[in-house]
């Protein structure tokens, strides 16, 4: 097992530089820089602020400078829109938003979702199957920028109980609703994905025989049916908690929460390259990380992997 | 001119000592003294030299304070200078500063703050994007300087003692005085740079000289700025708190207005007419200095069809603006025919022949105009359009789309993202593409200087009768003539398609009290306004 970590890990360090070197080539590629304006900067002061961020570098002088930079100081850089703040600063203020709602997201969808699809799959074509599907489906087709304003007219304009958006980490208030937007699709996949894989599972041999052999039904749900249905839902939930603690676009902008999703978009478009790489390398390394964690579930989980 | 110029000075130091809030009789000033406004996007940096946007522009001006400040019009009154004097040349000019002026740690703010901070715009090492603003105000050297042929210290600012500070020009500058409320020539205190390096502007660090002072900045989320006991004339400041709330989404912002959240804001495109029949007293429309228009590529790399005035002419008059303002935009917006925007101060709008026709006469004359170029609806001529994403310009392009049609043009819409859009014209990659520009400051020239041909001007327009007008305007006692003519210039000619002039059409709660309607820059100062009880 150790050794299949390492194996893995070794794997890992060169996909993270591929994908340096290649967001870097696209993100430059790109036409239009950091400081093209509507106003065209004079061609000094444009050579001038290309000196200050060594834009003026050959591209692989650029792209050795950035991992050299990363690799000794771990240092991501200056941001070319925000001239006062480093990468690592960006990255510092919002990842820490974006990790707490959605975290907080990954446990209300795994939570309910698991709990919802079981119950539904036991007591299959009973009221609460219907539901529970009833549930999960109004969640999967109420996407999060329609969840989102539904969520505000309720709860900010008539009731009046949250604020309508922003962020801060004393107040919970806040949190509620970005937490409930951006976890309500992936409950009702977790949902869905539970139901079915248990569905299966419960019509399988090896229950039969627990059944047979007079175990309650409560154990039987517990110890013998739980862990396998749940294997298709953790090489679900591997990508969808990358996504969701990396942050969501539509969150970030909706409720204004100044997380990383909306660095994200906003460093492709206005070509701030260095927060645009911070962020690429930040995501790739957690889904890099997560597919990993997946897999060592996934062994310890069902044996016939591991064996 | 200079007689005048310091009389009204001078009597501006006395008859206005300090512009701040002034309570309207029969008003009552609420308990809390909060503001909240509204914020599209995170602020980048409250550095005045770094800072590049407009929002930046407006929390700076709360944290600093210039030479010169506006008044509710648009009017330069004193900021931290008291008044001025102007040499017979027009090339220096003297500004005593005020002697209680203080930073918000204490110091006294004096003359080598401000020469710090014209330093620091335009030292090549410290890269500030703004550099160009201390060039368009003529100081001497400031060329030499960001091009490295020059020390930083030979820059024409100096302070003769701590209240005295004198600026050298290069040339006369009619607008001089109107670019120092412009947060690229605010004072920055040495000391406090040096200290923090980067982190200077962080809340706790930052040292102003504004009435508020910086208590917190949560990056893409709030912008808290607190009245600052130092400033000068901190006992006529009534605002207490001032609030930068981010709502990135329009439609968002307006729910939060009407969740009591924000005092300012916005109106989404097309929620005007609604608007203001809800809200009569808080849906406002008021001029704004922004010009919108097509540009016309009118250099070797544009089309050879356009070359030809007439074409172009027939493309102007095509357009039926009045549509354009009334259906489309529905913010009180103004039809366009000329460049310069008719509220900036002190500009005679010329009178463009195309105004004063009607849109049938037009229309006909464009028709006649494209048939004598050979082209008609069965034979079109094809043209491209270039637009950033946008839902107001793609319902303007579109309109004008359908709009030429019938006359015999055929366009083209190429929608693009904003970076590429931009890269596209600065390249000349374009044959028509939609442009703004915004006032730099409360002058014509800020508009007409674009289409020199050492200009911005990304349709390379080059008429030498415009740029010589454009240089008289410089030194002339009346530049409204030259502005007239230049205007005349460009109505024959056309290197753009005039289209229409900006109005912000906000919501502003009812209480909100001393916003400056009438300053077609838009420029706000905390220090002027205040609560009013309900």
């Amino acid at each position: 097992m150790f050794g299949y970590i390492l194996r893995r890990l070794a794997v890992a360090i060169p996909t993270l530089l591929l994908l340096i070197v290649f967001s870097f080539i696209l993100m430059h590629a790109a036409p239009g820089g950091p400081f093209t304006r509507d106003r065209e900067i004079p061609a000094q002061v444009l050579a001038n602020l290309e000196a200050k961020y060594g834009l003026d570098d050959p591209l692989w002088k650029q792209i050795l400078d950035y991992v050299w930079g990363i690799i000794r100081h771990f240092d991501f850089g200056p941001s070319f829109v925000y001239p006062d703040r480093s990468v690592n600063e960006i990255i510092a203020a919002g990842f820490p938003v974006t990790l707490t709602y959605g975290l907080l997201s990954f446990v209300l969808a795994v939570g309910v979702g698991v709990a919802l699809g079981a119950a539904a799959a036991i007591r299959q074509n009973s009221w609460l199957d219907y539901l529970a599907v009833g549930i999960s489906i109004g969640a999967q087709v109420l996407p999060n920028f329609v969840m989102a304003p539904i969520l505000v007219l309720l709860f900010t304009l008539t009731l009046g109980w949250l604020p309508g958006g922003g962020w801060s980490f004393n107040n919970p208030d806040y949190w509620i609703m970005p937490v409930i937007a951006l976890g309500t699709s992936y409950m009702a996949s977790i949902a869905r994905i539970t139901r079915s894989s248990m569905l299966e599972v419960l019509s399988s041999n090896h229950i039969r025989t627990a059944r047979a052999k007079g175990l309650p039904e409560r154990r039987v749900i517990w110890k013998h049916a739980m862990k396998p249905a749940l294997l298709p839902v953790i090489s679900y939930l591997g990508p969808a908690f990358v996504s969701m603690i990396t942050g969501s676009v539509v969150i970030d902008m909706y409720f204004s929460t100044g997380g990383i999703g909306k660095s994200f978009v906003d460093s492709a478009l206005n070509r701030d390259y260095a927060v645009m790489m911070g962020v690429t390398i930040l995501v790739g390394a957690l889904t890099i990380l997560f597919s990993l964690v997946v897999d060592i579930m996934y062994a310890w989980i069902d044996p016939k992997i591991r064996y | 001119m200079t007689k005048f110029l310091m009389t009204t000075a001078l009597a501006l130091s006395f008859a206005a000592p300090s512009f701040a809030a002034t309570v309207a009789e029969g008003d009552t000033l609420a308990e809390t003294q909060e503001y909240n406004f509204w914020l599209l996007d995170g602020i980048k940096t409250v550095d005045p030299q770094l800072n590049t946007d407009v929002e930046g522009s407006d929390v700076i001006r709360q944290l600093f304070e210039g030479l010169m400040n506006e008044d509710a019009t648009g009017a330069m009154i004193p900021g931290v200078a008291t008044d001025y004097e102007m040499s017979e040349d027009g090339l220096t000019y003297t500004f005593n500063l005020r002697e209680d002026a203080r930073w918000s740690n204490g110091e006294p703010v004096r003359a080598q703050d401000f020469v710090y901070g014209w330093q620091r715009a335009v030292d090549p090492a410290n890269a500030s994007e703004y550099a160009w603003f201390i060039e368009l105000m003529n100081v001497v050297n400031a060329t030499e300087i960001v091009n490295g042929e020059a020390e930083v210290d030979t820059l024409g600012v100096t302070a003769i003692d701590d209240t005295t500070l004198e600026v050298q020009l290069s040339q006369p500058t009619a607008y001089f005085i109107k670019t120092l409320s412009h947060a690229t020539t605010f004072p920055v205190l040495q000391s406090v740079v040096e200290e923090h390096g980067d982190d200077w502007t962080q809340p706790g660090n930052l040292v102003g000289n504004g009435a508020y002072t910086l208590t917190g900045h949560n990056i893409g989320v709030t912008i808290t700025m607190e009245k600052n006991p130092e400033y000068w004339d901190a006992e006529n400041v009534i605002l207490e708190k001032l609030t930068g709330v981010v709502v990135n989404d329009q439609n968002v912002a307006l729910t939060r207005y009407q969740a009591g959240e924000l005092d300012r804001m916005d109106i989404p495109a097309g929620q005007y007419p609604r608007l203001s029949e809800e809200f009569p007293d808080e849906a406002i429309s008021f001029p704004y200095s922004c010009s919108y228009a097509y540009l016309v590529n009118m250099s070797d790399k544009g089309r050879e069809e356009l070359q030809d005035a007439n074409v172009r002419r027939a493309l102007a008059l095509g357009l039926n603006r009045d549509i354009i303002v009334d259906q489309v935009l529905q913010g009180g917006q103004r039809p366009s025919y000329n460049w310069t925007h008719w509220a900036i101060e002190g500009f005679e709008m010329p009178e463009i022949e195309m105004a004063s026709m009607s849109q049938e006469d037009r229309t006909a004359e464009a028709k006649r105009l494209l048939e004598e170029a050979g082209y008609t609806p069965d034979n079109p001529l094809r043209l491209t359009l270039n637009y950033n994403t946008s839902e107001d310009h793609k319902k303007i392009a579109v309109v004008a789309q359908q709009m030429w049609k019938p006359l015999g043009v055929e366009l083209t819409l190429n929608n693009m993202e904003w970076k590429v859009h931009t890269d596209r014209m600065q390249e000349q990659d374009f044959e028509l593409a939609r442009y703004a520009w915004c006032a730099d400051y409360n002058e014509a020239s800020t508009f007409l200087d674009y289409f020199r041909s050492t200009g911005s001007n990304y349709g390379e327009f080059d008429n030498a009768e415009y740029d010589a007008l454009l240089d008289e305007a410089v030194t002339s006692e009346n530049p409204n003539e030259q502005y007239t003519a230049a205007e005349q210039i460009l109505a024959a000619e056309l290197p753009l398609i005039p289209i229409y002039h900006y109005a912000n059409v906000d919501m502003i709660k009812p209480y909100v009290k001393g916003v400056p309607l009438e300053n077609v820059m838009n420029n706000w100062y905390g220090k002027d306004m205040y609560i009013a009880a309900e």
